[in-house]
């Protein structure tokens, strides 16, 4: 707690507005070190500032009532031309305030730039794509897209990279923001101490489907994230060759129309395609921001565009599929599981 | 008047005119046009955003709205209404009878209303450019339709008007003034126009340079931001920002310098720390350009960059927060009155003081992390747009109404218009820093519902409204004003543009002015008779004759680029001939001007 100092002062502040907004959305009610961090910047340059328009708003309030033109007035003011020692004054006073916002400031942007890696960090490569994201573990040789599995108090790297256009990784709970720019690697690194589902989202423009280009980042007991990685690079066989019977004809309706782009168990997909779906049945959301449930799946799968514009150019609409050939698919993607139901 | 002059008819003497006043005042009527185009644009984003997951139009419609909405108001709405004002007021404050080069001042017009039109005609022919008006490449270069084509080439061609006219005012400002108009003498409103047209000079070639590196990309297959094969998508953002940075100050320094005159004249004193606040628009000028990436906080340019970036932007504070404290202590001790034209100068400060204090916010380069790309941003640019340069443009729309038009607007509706206005601009934008920190990006065609955010958005559409009714009030105030006829002198004014009788004659001053002191008009109501002491015996004036030239010249320009866009060379060579030939003519002509006589100014100043 060696930010106490500057912590206590200026939490009244934003103690008001703790409350506003969706829990693990907001940027005020910070889950994680660096967001915290930021979080108490954010706070001490808006303390900084309060001070600043309390006295301009002082000066301000009292000219306008002791200054005002009275009826029947017509004295000329003195024409005074201006004073030096007045002058110095505001100039000094928010050199000295502005110092006192710069050198933690820059001590922080250190901080948050140092994206060593050690034993215990996980790395996390993200590859931004309109309009979904794409996470590769490359330690854990494993991949998946839209709901992002981490350890609860580890540290975690991300190396940032965009295929298409820029895109920019925001994790408001836990980080401030990196941009994904195609043709270079941006790093940055979070920590979640506390478990729960923190929302993602894109906040560069990034075409048609930018505003629904959001992700989950789901903090998991260490234990969690070891069954978690486990279930995700050796899958059950279930997933590929499944037993039941609706499952089974779910899966050959996925080999005909879905594997080629979207892999499960390290099966089809391929670097243009889509999400990978093995753990599609835990979900947090279709498409990172539809309720998870089959009538949604449906509407996704038959006309992907009229749910997130600008989609369509990567997944054509599935209309084809017969009635009993969707319900199987939608068994089918519902299975997909890696973690033990509880 | 020559018999020559008389005969021509108005329509004709409007398009050829190269008088600095009637350019001005096209300036702002185009200017208000597309003022009035860009804030439909913006209601029409607030109505979209006023529930989550509402349909009023498209996601692909919202991107193009929010592109056009910014490039409007910035390069087709602020720049030319404040040019606008340049044209009309600086020649009259420094005592000139015209700018430096007024064939190049009506250029500079058309070139911006040719450029302003290409980039509107976008809408009808295959949708207006969608990539936000700062274009990020690759989404501009690779992933968008013939908007941007739009986009690149109208922006080219009203920023060679920019440019030029960025050029005139400088030259304008260092040879035209009248004998005894030091630099030091010189009222604010010219010092900002000066340093606002320095900054021009230096700041547009940064984006002419980036527009056509994104056009020959597009257009001719050039590879500078195609990543595949070595290209680097980042010089599109310190190009667009090494201009867009100076750009804010290229709006607000001339707002300034409104705002200097305006709370001077109506407090009744001479500005407070006048050489102060001549030294602070330097410094703010120049730190101007020190400070474009914080910007780009989150691009991933390292944290010695950002760092550096985040000190130099805070050190802008310093001079600003000068220029703020000497405004409060100009009307300190004064008589403070409180027109339409002063109460939106008095309310310009704490509003800026706003926008300002986030602005430092957002300099944290840590904690930009979290604002960046965000309705803090939005509420923070339109805290300093709307609150500084909007204020400042409605001030001295005001304050130079009568030297301009002849007429006073009506001050009742003008108070209206004012508290409505302000009103609404703060219902509109101060929820808005909340909105973003809650975790809502900007440029968002829609929103989710049950983020916390639903009744903010709403909140702040209500403001939009508010606003529109006040700017409809604008309007209406306008027209009905018209009989309200002023005289030469209606605000009791201290500068040289209010020694001259109304409506402005052509020639501006019948004999140029000798200035004395600051505030040369005040200087002799106190220590003279009351006039302006004449530097010479009066004379024939020589007059420059008008040219339809200029429209030719952008008239070509304007086809050449529907040539380039459709890659119809004909048309594009047919294009380039108008211009070339138009500036060939030009070249080769000779044009000696013309006088006016004596005899007609004395009859015109009464005198005699």
């Amino acid at each position: 707690m060696k930010n106490l100092w500057r912590v206590l002062p200026f939490s009244f502040i934003l103690l008001f507005l703790a409350g506003c907004g969706k829990q693990n959305l907001t940027a005020l009610d910070p889950r994680g070190p660096v967001a915290e961090m930021q979080h108490n910047l954010i706070g001490l340059s808006l303390l900084i500032m309060v001070f600043v328009i309390v006295v301009v708003a002082a000066i301000f309030i009292y000219v306008l009532v002791r200054f005002r033109e009275k009826p029947g007035d017509n004295h000329i003011p003195e024409q005074v031309e201006g004073n030096k020692n007045l002058e110095i004054i505001w100039t000094a006073i928010p050199i000295v305030l502005l110092i006192i916002l710069a050198i933690p400031n820059v001590m922080d942007t250190f901080t948050l730039a140092d994206t060593e890696v050690t034993d215990d960090t996980v790395v996390v490569n993200v590859t931004a794509h309109q309009y979904w994201w794409e996470f590769e573990y490359p330690d854990l040789e494993i991949t998946t897209g839209q709901d992002l599995y981490i350890p609860t108090d580890t540290r975690i790297v991300f190396n940032l990279e965009a295929s298409d256009v820029i895109h920019s990784f925001w994790i408001p709970a836990l980080a401030g923001k990196q941009d994904t720019v195609p043709g270079i690697t941006n790093d940055m690194w979070i920590e979640a101490p506390e478990e729960g589902v923190y929302l993602g989202k894109c906040a560069e423009l990034c075409g048609e489907g930018h505003w629904l280009m959001d992700f989950k980042v789901i903090a998991v007991d260490p234990d969690t994230f070891d069954e978690w990685a486990q279930g995700m690079a050796e899958p059950d066989s279930e997933l590929i060759e499944p037993t039941g019977e609706v499952a089974a004809e779910g899966r050959e309706v996925f080999e005909q129309n879905c594997l080629a782009c979207h892999a499960v168990g390290g099966e089809g997909g391929n670097p243009q395609g889509g999400p990978d779906l093995t753990n599609f049945g835990e979900r947090e959301n279709i498409a990172g921001f539809m309720d998870h449930n089959d009538e949604n799946l449906e509407a996704w799968i038959r006309d992907p565009e009229a749910e997130k514009p600008g989609s369509g150019v990567g997944m054509p609409g599935f209309d084809n599929l017969e009635d009993d050939e969707m319900d199987s698919l939608i068994d089918y993607l519902n299975s997909l599981k890696v973690l033990d139901d509880e | 008047m020559s018999n020559a002059q008389a005969q021509k008819s108005v329509l004709w003497d409007w398009l050829t005119t190269v008088d600095h006043k009637k350019i001005g005042i096209m300036y702002l009527v185009a200017g208000g046009f597309f003022f009035a185009l860009g804030g439909l644009e913006a209601i029409l984003m607030r109505i979209q955003l006023m529930f989550p997951n509402f349909d009023f139009v498209t996601a692909q419609t919202f991107n193009e709205l929010l592109t056009m909405h910014g490039t409007t108001m910035i390069f087709l709405a602020a720049m030319p209404l404040l040019f606008g004002f340049m044209n009309y007021i600086v020649p009259l404050q420094i005592g000139a009878r015209d700018v430096a080069f007024p064939f190049l001042n009506s250029l500079g017009f058309w070139l911006f209303l040719f450029g302003g039109v290409l980039l509107n005609l976008s809408w009808f022919l295959g949708g207006a450019p969608d990539a936000g008006w700062t274009a990020y490449v690759p989404l501009s270069s690779e992933y968008s339709g013939t908007g941007i084509d739009y986009y690149v080439l109208g922006l080219q061609i009203s920023g060679l008007g920019t440019l030029i006219a960025g050029i005139n005012f400088l030259v304008t400002i260092i040879n035209m003034r009248a004998p005894g108009m030091s630099m030091m003498r010189m009222p604010l409103f010219t010092w900002s126009s000066f340093v606002a047209s320095a900054l021009i000079l230096f700041a547009f070639p940064a984006l002419t340079v980036g527009l056509l590196l994104l056009m020959l990309e597009r257009l001719f297959g050039a590879t500078y931001f195609a990543v595949d094969v070595g290209g680097n998508v980042v010089i599109w953002q310190h190009l667009f920002w090494i201009f867009g940075h100076p750009e804010v100050y290229i709006l607000i320094l001339p707002a300034f310098g409104i705002f200097s005159e305006v709370l001077s004249t109506f407090s009744k004193k001479r500005l407070f720390g006048y050489s102060a606040m001549v030294f602070a628009t330097l410094i703010i000028g120049f730190l101007g350009f020190m400070v474009w990436a914080h910007h780009m906080f989150t691009v991933g340019i390292g944290p010695v960059a950002n760092a550096i970036f985040a000190v130099a932007t805070m050190a802008i504070a310093v001079p600003t927060g000068i220029k703020i404290f000497n405004w409060l202590f100009t009307m300190w001790g004064g008589r403070i009155q409180f027109t339409t034209a002063n109460l939106f100068a008095i309310a310009f400060i704490p509003s800026f003081v706003m926008g300002g204090v986030t602005g430092i916010m957002l300099a944290t380069s840590a904690a930009n992390y979290q604002f960046h790309d965000t309705y803090f941003v939005v509420a923070h640019f339109h805290y300093v747009i709307i609150g500084g340069v909007v204020f400042g443009l409605f001030s001295g729309a005001f304050y130079w109404w009568p030297r301009m038009f002849g007429y006073k607007l009506n001050e009742t509706l003008g108070k209206w218009f004012f508290w409505l206005f302000l009103f609404g601009f703060h219902l509109t934008f101060f929820v808005q820093h909340f909105i973003g920190l809650m975790g809502m990006p900007r440029r968002v065609a829609s929103y989710l519902p049950g983020q916390g955010i639903d009744e903010l958005n709403f909140v702040s559409t209500m403001g939009a409204f508010l606003m529109s009714v006040a700017f409809i009030l604008l309007v209406v105030n306008v027209i009905v004003s018209v009989k309200n006829k002023s005289e030469a002198d209606p605000w009791d004014g201290r500068t040289l543009e209010w020694a001259i009788p109304t409506p402005t004659p052509e020639y501006n001053f019948a004999q140029t002015p000798l200035v004395r002191e600051l505030d040369a008009l005040w200087y002799e109501k106190t220590h003279g008779n009351g006039k302006i002491k004449a530097a010479e015996p009066l004379d024939d004036i020589h007059m420059p004759n008008g040219s339809i030239l200029p429209i030719f010249m952008s008239l070509g320009l304007f086809l050449a680029s529907f040539g380039l866009i459709y890659q119809v060379h004909p048309v594009t060579i047919i294009g380039l001939a108008i211009t070339l030939g138009a500036m060939f003519i030009r070249s080769i002509k000779e044009d000696h001007g013309y006088h006016i006589h004596k005899e007609d100014i004395k009859k015109e100043e009464g005198v005699g």
